[in-house]
């Protein structure tokens, strides 16, 4: 047991640092400082630099493009580019519908799909939630009827994570009423420009756009759009869900944000003393830092543990809670350092007016971002259902 | 990076545990406890001789296994599983940590003696005034000649009462709380002018108030620099901290495993209360911190090598993680089990009393987020 790099893993982390340093665009760079938000085309700029380079999906077998690292290197990969505050690519297709494909698609997805996941053509979304089925995902009502060799959806999901921008959609429908819940639902990948497909926007708390409403109505989906066999979606959705676990600790990215807390505290002014002073909220950070580091060190038992490559367990549902818990505390913390300059609402004042430098420019998204952030405990499976799952996979109960 | 233990390493854990397994029943801890020693002194013997489990820490030129600190978080769970009463953490992490550090001579002759079972070892460093200041010294150790005079009094001894040799930190300079002027010294426990008061403590040991008076030790009693010891001193708590983390590690988990156990058993409205959802996430909770644990006796356990400052840190972020761990998880499992979890009848209440008692060692969560905060996030 030892945490030490290898010369060769030593000699990749610089590989990694170099690579970031040289590539990253700076525009992109520019909008993260300035707190502006992203469009499709950002995201999809350092995706495509990723692929260029063979990077973009470390995760995958190597024969479909994946990277063929050690978890070493995978760790080390997440690390820099959390270190440089790269931004966070898309999950929905390299992340999750890419492992669905290559694990349970026919050879005919496999070719379709993922060489168009892999270079950023394709943007996928995720078709799961509906208005009456959230935690309770196998109570979804959108139905898939067959005719010939084409499925009729009709229903509504919601939740749907930048579907604006979405090429391809990964959805649940119920293809048998009469099974029991779960034994009914079909996984289909449905092109979004298809008719019958509306997207309509839900804003956040924070004032963002980031997920929509998707209603289907009459939509065409040929049977080749199927994975898996017709009534065992759930199999797959179950997989999906394991893999949408694993990246969801944000350890990497965690410990940039608690640089940032730091460095915010030690600007802010508390008295005659810098905010970080302050003994109560030098605590509640201590405490975060602590339990990061007790996080890090339980995903890293995972990865390079006696259990490593045997893939996520259910176990990964404690780096999900934990995870997220810290999450949401850091965007409070930063909150909470940031005092009356969180109040401004900035969105307020229209796009591209710079003309009223309001606060220090580290609070313009404090609150937005706590108010956003709180979605963490509650997607990918709510942080009950997380416990639940824990209950009876790990525990037995 | 690997996480993985060797083979040497899950031979100690399965060895250990087989031998505890068949030796350490609760009901015959609690006859240990009950005897007049406090112990049985065979179950030591048979650890040291026909295990061999001793030496794990030591390395092979001084008779031991080659191996560190990790054996010792191996054997420190395991022992921790069985809520153990043996004197493991005072004679093998402390004092043989402070042996290995010195070196030399004196190393040469007592380490030895420990892996053989021979020497029991118990560190005396803490004082009524002093809480978890390790240099808020008033024992005093003057020259004398060749030798020394030691005067005071040392509080809450574990294995006092056990021990052949005594760890001692001493005062050879300097004022009360000042980092220059203290002295570490490995001396007979018997010899005159000691003077010890023993009892049980509520986890179960036993321990002792030791009290100096004029008691003259010889001059290769010292371990290290004269007046200098305080940065060994530090070094070997903090080994001894991480280990604890390991103990407790192994307190958890058996308070979790109990509980879940308790819960499938015990009904209440015509069901086993583990069907309740605020009792299975009350136990989730409980693993996760479990896990945590775990994780952080590891992280500690592989940077004590490091710098003092990084190693310093590493210790205090366990230890509050862990004492904050072990609080929540034993009063979670008293409160799971119900009115049997507050008597004495079942092995639960005994573990929730040790892992009470390891909050405190070595420093609180409070003392160690206090030294985590001055280290890490200095302003």
């Amino acid at each position: 047991m030892d945490m030490e790099f290898s010369p060769e893993d030593l000699a990749f982390q610089q590989e990694v640092r170099d690579f970031i340093a040289e590539n990253y665009p700076a525009e992109l760079r520019g909008k993260q400082d300035e707190g502006d938000e992203l469009t499709k085309e950002d995201f999809l700029s350092w995706h495509r630099i990723l692929y260029k380079k063979g990077w973009v999906a470390p995760a995958w077998p190597v024969e479909y493009g994946g990277t063929g690292w050690t978890p070493t290197q995978r760790f080390i990969f997440s690390e820099e580019t959390a270190r440089a505050d790269c931004i966070r690519l898309m999950p929905f297709g390299l992340a999750m519908v890419g492992p669905v494909i290559y694990t349970f698609g026919t050879p005919e997805q496999k070719a379709r799909f993922l060489p168009r996941i892999l270079s950023g053509d394709d943007w996928w979304c995720q078709g799961y939630s509906e208005p009456g089925a959230g935690s309770d995902l196998a109570s979804l009502r959108t139905t898939a009827v067959r005719d010939g060799d084409d499925y009729i959806v009709n229903g509504q999901k919601t939740w749907t994570t930048m579907a604006q921008h979405a090429d391809w959609g990964f959805f649940l429908v119920r293809t048998d009423k009469d099974a029991k819940q779960q034994e009914g639902i079909s996984f289909l990948l449905i092109d979004m420009k298809s008719p019958g497909i509306t997207v309509r926007p839900i804003i956040t708390l924070g004032g963002e756009h980031e997920v929509n409403e998707v209603f289907l109505e009459d939509v065409r989906v040929p049977v080749s759009q199927r994975v898996y066999e017709e009534n065992k979606g759930w199999t797959c959705a179950k997989f999906l869900l394991a893999h949408e676990r694993t990246g969801i600790a944000g350890v990497a990215s965690s410990k940039r944000g608690v640089e940032r807390v730091k460095q915010i505290a030690r600007t802010e002014l508390d008295g005659d003393k810098p905010l970080l002073a302050n003994p109560f909220f030098k605590r509640k950070l201590a405490e975060l830092e602590i339990d990061l580091t007790a996080l890090e060190f339980t995903e890293l038992r995972g990865l390079a543990g006696p259990n490593a490559g045997k893939g996520p367990g259910p176990e990964s549902s404690l780096l999900k809670i934990k995870g997220s818990e810290i999450q949401q505390r850091l965007t409070e913390l930063t909150l909470e350092a940031v005092g009356h300059y969180g109040a401004p609402y900035f969105r307020g004042f229209g796009e591209g007016d710079n003309a009223h430098p309001i606060g220090p420019d580290y609070a313009h998204r404090a609150a937005p971002t706590y108010f956003n952030m709180r979605k963490t405990t509650i997607y990918g499976g709510s942080n009950e259902i997380q416990r639940n799952i824990i209950a009876k996979m790990v525990l037995g109960l | 990076m690997d996480f993985t233990y060797t083979e040497t390493q899950d031979m100690i854990r399965d060895t250990l545990a087989r031998f505890l397994g068949d030796t350490y029943g609760f009901e015959t801890r609690q006859k240990f406890i009950a005897s007049e020693a406090g112990r049985d002194p065979g179950i030591w013997r048979a650890i040291a001789q026909d295990l061999g489990m001793l030496g794990a820490s030591f390395a092979e030129e001084q008779g031991g296994l080659g191996g560190g600190a990790l054996e010792n978080a191996i054997i420190m769970e395991e022992l921790g599983k069985v809520i153990a009463i043996e004197p493991y953490l005072s004679t093998v992490v402390i004092a043989g940590g402070a042996l290995k550090a010195v070196g030399g001579a004196q190393a040469d002759a007592m380490i030895p003696e420990i892996i053989a079972g021979n020497a029991i070892v118990a560190f005396a460093y803490a004082e009524p005034q002093g809480r978890y200041d390790l240099a808020n010294l008033r024992t005093s150790a003057k020259k004398d000649g060749a030798g020394w005079v030691l005067n005071g009094h040392k509080g809450v001894v574990y294995a006092g009462p056990w021990a052949t040799q005594l760890l001692v930190t001493a005062r050879t300079g300097g004022n009360q709380r000042d980092r220059e002027g203290v002295s570490l010294f490995l001396i007979d426990a018997n010899l005159p002018g000691i003077v010890r008061r023993d009892y049980p403590t509520v986890d179960g040991n036993r321990a002792s108030e030791i009290y100096f008076e004029n008691a003259a030790i010889p001059a290769d009693a010292l371990l290290g620099g004269e007046g200098t010891g305080l940065p060994l001193i530090e070094q070997i708590v903090d080994e001894a901290t991480v280990a604890l983390c390991a103990e407790a590690t192994g307190v958890m988990q058996k308070l979790h495993e109990g509980t879940l156990e308790y819960t499938q058993q015990r009904k209440q409205f015509g069901v086993p209360i583990a069907k309740f959802q605020v009792l299975q996430h009350r136990m989730v909770d409980m693993f996760m911190e479990v896990e945590q644990a775990r994780s952080m006796t590891i992280m500690a356990t592989l940077k004590l090598g490091l710098p003092e400052k990084e190693r310093m840190t590493a210790v205090s972020a366990a230890k509050s993680k862990v004492a904050r761990g072990a609080k929540f998880v034993g009063q979670n499992a008293i409160q799971t089990h119900g009115g049997i979890g507050i008597t004495q009848e079942l092995a639960i209440g005994h573990y929730f009393k040790r892992a009470t008692l390891i909050e405190g060692q070595f420093g609180s969560a409070d003392y160690h987020m206090d030294r985590y905060e001055r280290l890490a996030l200095a302003d």
